[in-house]
């Protein structure tokens, strides 16, 4: 049972995607938000945030792995890769797309998961993958969700889970709505386990995936001015008929009405996460 | 009555029976025999139009104008309702009803989206779109029926969780997932049947149960056609084909396994015999929850958790094939 991503990686055709990262082109990087124009070197030695105005570029699994690992982890289950058996066919087939996006990001799907330390706390973190179709949550999505939440088990870990993501895969149809169920279930094994989950939501998190999984964190915390709803903002303005105020269904804003335990800046999300750990982690003294 | 295009051969045989009537009326002549015929052409008719439908034309059946909803059938399979109301937090939500209700003298919790019956009561209804109050509500529901070890029923039937600005305020996202979450764990028997829409979140949101079943004229799936049709063709005018490629019908999701099961319209659809459709609805309840009554509440809700965990594919490459991964 092979897939075309697993028969591109023997052919050499895919570059790591260390290579292919979607680190800006060129020496120099221009903030989208205030403009402002700083080289490739002192972005990425920022966590990828304006070092003028503390905007948060989108990043992806490997990201956000290097920024929060102590250096070495191991990727899990990146042996299961989508599959396109609806035979699925818009403007173009699912086969192109999974295709097309796996050449691009050299990654099989859009969920990555690693095992690793975060200072010293060995913990597992999966990670969307926004430049994978989107972030879409397909079946490859929920399984290794499904699977993240019963390594943690095995190996008593805590579990971190990055979302950013446009929602669910139209591609998949039903198969990818019925990945809310499936994630929200398997949580439910997680919660009874007494280990805790922690939901960071990052720029974009929309649809199915915030309606699901990404909501249901011990805590749900996000980066800042992060896009997080259940409707996409373009939706809701042609069904309300009138502009939407400003600020509306970013972190600050769910802050603000009660959906964020709180927002947490990139550079200081690593401490943060440690000492959030500690709290479910550390066993009580005894008496 | 009212017909969609492809039930136009009908309209015209109830014409003519209708006509018929009032001609013997009138002249007191005996057309028994042509009513009759007529009759049994309108049953021919049935048959052909309705054993052959496209995935797009099973869409228009989920949303005839003359199709039951929620409150008939709740009126018609149980007896002594009791609407309950409120999520105790922020309002009542009218898209969503529900309330205790006995079936067949077993006393049960029923409840689901609820469209309305005319101009007036649709937006009452806000076209049975949910806002979180909704789906808050329906777990306050059901949280009832589980400390008093009621069975519950809820009917899903749903264009969408509403788009709204409100909505999004009072985290619509979150009163589904939470819905989502603590469905699966509920200790009492929980049946869902889709009776017209299932789209997306909204319907989901109270579709999780140990039996998950489609009527046979509805749909369930991720999208509607129409925005399907508009996201990924880019246009409004590919509904049909976004219907044919998302496979939503009750057929294909039985076939899928991602519902457990269809269950039979009488010929001509739901909305050609509502009583017929409740009867068959109250039949197969009734010998569910004794099954479902066999297992314990333990036994029950791992059986859940295992039904959804089988749901999706992709291909597994085998460990020793795949190249180092370690960073
Ligand atoms: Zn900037």
């Amino acid at each position: 049972m092979s897939s075309t991503w697993f028969r591109r990686i023997k052919k050499g055709i895919l570059t790591s995607t260390h290579e292919k990262k979607e680190a800006p082109d060129g020496l120099w990087h221009k903030c989208p938000e205030c403009k402002t124009t700083t080289t490739v070197k002192e972005l990425h030695d920022n966590m990828y945030v304006c070092l003028k105005c503390n905007y948060h570029n989108r990043i992806n699994a490997e990201e956000y792995f290097e920024i929060l690992f102590d250096g070495e982890y191991k990727l899990l289950f990146d042996n299961i890769v989508p599959k396109d058996m609806l035979g699925f066919v818009d403007i173009k087939s699912y086969a192109s797309r999974i295709e097309d996006a796996q050449d691009n990001t050299g990654l099989p799907d859009a969920i990555s998961v690693g095992v690793g330390h975060v200072k010293g706390r060995e913990m597992l973190i999966a990670c969307m993958n926004f430049n994978f179709i989107g972030g879409s949550m397909g079946s490859v999505v929920g399984e290794k969700i499904c699977r993240s939440v019963d390594y943690c088990i095995e190996y008593h870990l805590p579990m971190l889970l990055i979302a950013k993501s446009g929602g669910a895969r139209m591609m998949e149809s039903a198969f990818s709505l019925m990945q809310m169920a499936k994630t929200s279930a398997r949580l439910t094994l997680l919660a009874r386990a007494g280990l805790p989950y922690i939901s960071l939501m990052t720029d974009p998190t929309t649809g199915g995936v915030t309606a699901s999984y990404a909501m249901l964190g011990d805590i749900n915390i996000a980066e800042p001015n992060a896009l997080i709803g259940f409707a996409g903002p373009r939706v809701i303005k042609e069904t309300i008929k009138r502009e939407l105020p400003a600020g509306f269904q970013r972190s600050e804003f769910l802050l603000e009405h009660g959906f964020l335990d709180f927002i947490v800046d990139r550079k200081n999300l690593k401490h943060k996460l440690a000492m959030v750990t500690d709290w479910f982690m550390k066993q009580p003294k005894a008496v | 009555m009212q017909f969609l295009d492809f039930e136009k051969p009908l309209e015209d045989l109830y014409a003519q029976i209708s006509k018929l009537k009032e001609m013997s009326a009138k002249n007191q002549v005996d057309v028994t025999k042509s009513i009759s015929e007529l009759e049994l052409s309108i049953d021919e008719t049935k048959a052909r139009i309705y054993t052959h439908l496209t995935p797009w034309q099973r869409v228009q059946l989920s949303r005839h104008p003359d199709r039951p909803y929620t409150l008939y059938y709740i009126e018609k399979v149980f007896s002594n309702f009791t609407e309950l109301y409120g999520d105790r937090q922020v309002k009542d939500d009218k898209a969503i009803v529900g309330g205790m209700a006995e079936l067949d003298g077993m006393p049960v919790m029923v409840l689901g989206h609820q469209k309305g019956v005319n101009t007036k009561m649709r937006q009452m209804r806000n076209f049975g779109m949910a806002n979180p109050e909704g789906y808050r509500k329906a777990l306050r529901l059901m949280k009832i029926a589980e400390k008093f070890n009621r069975p519950i029923i809820t009917f899903i039937d749903t264009p969408g969780a509403y788009p709204g600005l409100e909505a999004e305020e009072r985290g619509q996202a979150e009163a589904i997932a939470r819905n989502l979450f603590e469905m699966v764990n509920l200790k009492v028997p929980v049946i869902c049947i889709v009776i017209g829409e299932g789209a997306s979140g909204g319907a989901l949101g109270i579709g999780i149960g140990d039996k998950v079943m489609m009527l046979e004229n509805t749909w369930y799936t991720v999208i509607s056609p129409e925005s399907c049709s508009s996201i990924l063709w880019r246009s409004w005018s590919f509904k049909e084909k976004a219907a044919e490629q998302l496979r939503l019908t009750s057929e294909d999701m039985n076939q899928f396994g991602l519902v457990d099961g269809v269950i039979p319209e009488p010929l001509g659809g739901a909305h050609a015999n509502p009583e017929a459709m409740a009867a068959i609805i109250k039949e197969f309840l009734i010998s569910t929850i004794q099954d479902l009554y066999k297992f314990d509440a333990e036994t029950r809700i791992t059986q859940r958790i295992e039904k959804f965990s089988k749901m999706g594919f992709y291909d597994e490459i085998e460990e020793e094939e795949k190249t180092e991964q370690s960073a």
